[in-house]
């Protein structure tokens, strides 16, 4: 018998979809090794309702934790408490941020082996193999545990939510957790800040996304030009989005939004991981990079080396035109 | 206060690209992981401003032999002192062990904050502060962009899942910063010099009360192995932009032929 726990964010009275992911993913491992699905949360208060929708995912059980919501370091407590006392075998994220801060720490706290960006987890010998792509994704290495527990962190999108037929709504178990000092000394004084402007780029069929190659906030009005040329909107990195070059709600990502349009045109984007996970479904996928070697002509169908300046204009005429 | 860095040597982002037999080539030149000398440079610039009173800049590195050229690296960058884990038994070692090795050596420096970088250009975890911290007992966060620092508290900012947060960290605390947070600056020729000649530190794991069975290959409990290429993906077709009109005729041309400007 080997049960895997999975830890579910929420926010805002809603679990993240990447949480929902890993507890379906939990639920079809768990049942390929013998074992259930757990998951635990852990907020202020906590609603029953809010915590047995997670069993229309797949769990069994959920454990509910009283705590700070959107630091690590509570979870890691509450994680490890739940699992000394229960025995899990492993414990499985979702794609994000915070779960690769508290499944590191948990591999720390219980000297457990942790491997993140899973984007494939595999049954062998009723154990759990992990597969994480190398090297900018040119390799994939498949990863296994030895010891008690083993941790997987998700890739963004790796894991596909799904709905238990027939559902049942999972028994909820309250658990005391006796936090560290050091766990609860920090203080979440503003969570979730919408930087910018609230744009949509979930709906468009075609987004034109600029990078930190843009040079400055004032490039983004070439891609404005571009977008409208499409009919299109205008989407972002998170590096320019840290420089205050675009708004967050505009962002594509790890930390961001995910998005599949029928045309994904990037301007000086390097196509780092983080960004690629949120517009890999993209149906075609176009990029303007100055340096041969960026990582994103790997995983784009057209290809344009050259300088965004000398083209985005002309590409911007040039459409028009054809358009009418 | 003492801040120490965590710096590491990767593959330079230039010879990482490169296939050889179709294998990636990790030899080569290696360099201070870019990411790192975000960490310095905050360290540096806190330092300097002086709210808090900085004695001491020490950058920590495990990692063989050769990573004494970042490490001068990190030194000409405005770093003190440093301190080279180098043990041929530390080889191998996943995540869980390099954060307790690299816990096991700050703890001898009895640092007030620990800076590390978003990421490491060739392992692409993310997560080494997290369980550093832990072994440490220490508050932390990840991928910071902003930090003020007070004596005995660091108000952070960073982007998560829902948007930006803002947290308030007693020290001693371990912070990983995002490459957003400066504008890390160039070494003069002095500092480069200076750099060659300042004492750093080696230590073994004995030094830092460590045994072999506590890390590298026997320390670590994720075990690697047999990669292999992911399913071929139909190459995407390149354009080499010479400055002419054909570029922009041959991507639209591109776009009508799959009904993407209609
Ligand atoms: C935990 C974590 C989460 C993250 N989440 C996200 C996320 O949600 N979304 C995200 O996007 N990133 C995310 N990142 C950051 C990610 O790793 C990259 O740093 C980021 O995507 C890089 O943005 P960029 O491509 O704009 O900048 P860069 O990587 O700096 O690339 C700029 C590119 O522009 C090109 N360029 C420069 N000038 C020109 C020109 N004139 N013409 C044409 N090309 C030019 C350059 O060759 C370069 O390739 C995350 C990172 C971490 C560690
Ligand atoms: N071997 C190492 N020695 C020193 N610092 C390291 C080492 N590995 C990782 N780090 C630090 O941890 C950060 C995040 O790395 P990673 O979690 O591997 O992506 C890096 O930017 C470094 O600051």
């Amino acid at each position: 018998m080997t049960d895997i726990l999975v830890y579910a964010l929420h926010y805002e009275g809603a679990f993240n979809k990447n949480s929902l992911g890993a507890v379906s993913e939990a639920s079809r491992l768990a049942a390929q090794i013998g074992g259930e699905a757990h998951a635990l949360v852990l907020g202020q208060g906590v609603s029953d309702d809010l915590a047995a929708q997670l069993g229309t995912y797949g769990a069994a059980k959920v454990f509910r934790a009283e705590g700070p919501e959107g630091l690590a370091q509570p979870v890691v407590d509450a994680m490890a408490k739940v699992i000394g006392d229960h025995g899990h075998g492993y414990a499985l994220f979702g794609g994000g941020l915070l779960g690769f801060e508290i499944g590191a720490g948990l591999a720390a706290r219980m000297n457990a082996g942790v491997v993140m960006e899973v984007t494939q987890v595999n049954v062998e010998d009723a154990k759990l193999v992990a597969e994480r792509p190398i090297l900018g994704d040119s390799s994939i290495s498949q990863v296994r545990y030895d010891g008690e527990l083993g941790i997987i962190i998700g890739r963004l999108n790796a894991f596909e939510a799904s709905r238990e037929d027939p559902a049942g709504p999972a028994t909820v178990e309250d658990v005391e957790v006796a936090y560290q000092a050091f766990s609860t000394s920090a203080t979440m004084i503003k969570r979730g800040e919408q930087r910018g402007a609230d744009i949509n780029i979930e709906d468009a069929s075609v987004l034109i996304a600029g990078g930190r190659g843009l040079g400055k906030a004032e490039g983004f009005e070439l891609l404005d030009d571009l977008a409208a040329a499409f009919g299109g909107a205008v989407a972002a990195t998170r590096a320019v989005v840290d420089a205050g070059w675009f708004p967050y709600a505009g962002q594509i990502g790890q930390t961001g939004k995910t998005v599949a349009p029928k045309l994904y045109l990037a301007a000086g984007i390097s196509g780092a991981i983080q960004h690629k996970v949120g517009m890999q479904a993209s149906e075609n996928i176009v990029a303007i990079n100055k340096d041969a070697n960026a990582p994103i002509f790997e995983f784009s169908d057209l290809g344009i080396v050259g300088d965004l300046n000398k083209i985005v204009p002309k590409l911007t005429e040039a459409v028009k035109a054809k358009k009418g | 206060m003492k801040i120490c860095v965590l710096v590491k040597e990767v593959p330079d982002a230039a010879v990482q690209k490169r296939l050889v037999n179709g294998r990636m080539d990790r030899g080569g030149e290696r360099n201070l992981n870019p990411y790192d000398t975000h960490a310095i440079e905050e360290a540096v610039r806190i330092k300097e401003a002086g709210v808090v009173t900085v004695d001491e800049v020490v950058a920590v590195s495990m990692g063989p032999e050769s990573a004494d050229r970042a490490i001068r690296k990190a030194i000409s960058l405005g770093v003190d002192r440093a301190v080279h884990l180098c043990d041929e038994a530390v080889a191998g070692s996943d995540v869980a062990a390099t954060g307790l090795a690299l816990a096991k050596t700050l703890e001898r420096e009895s640092p007030d904050l620990v800076l590390l970088g978003q990421q490491s250009d060739d392992g692409e975890c993310y997560t080494i502060g997290a369980v550093v911290a832990d072994h440490l007992k220490m508050p932390s966060l990840t991928q910071v962009i902003k930090m003020d620092v007070k004596v005995g508290t660091l108000t952070c900012e960073r982007q998560a899942e829902y948007g930006y947060d803002t947290v308030e960290i007693p020290t001693p605390a371990v912070i990983s910063v995002g490459d957003a947070i400066n504008e890390p600056r160039y070494p003069s020729l002095k500092a480069i010099m200076g750099a060659k000649k300042k004492p750093v530190d080696k230590l073994t794991i004995s030094d830092v009360g460590l045994d072999a069975s506590q890390v590298g290959e026997l320390g670590s409990r994720a075990r690697w192995f047999d990669s292999a290429a992911p399913p071929p993906k139909a190459a995407g077709e390149i354009i080499e932009d010479e400055d002419t009109n054909e570029t922009v005729e041959r991507i639209v041309a591109w776009l009508d032929e799959r009904k993407l400007l209609s």
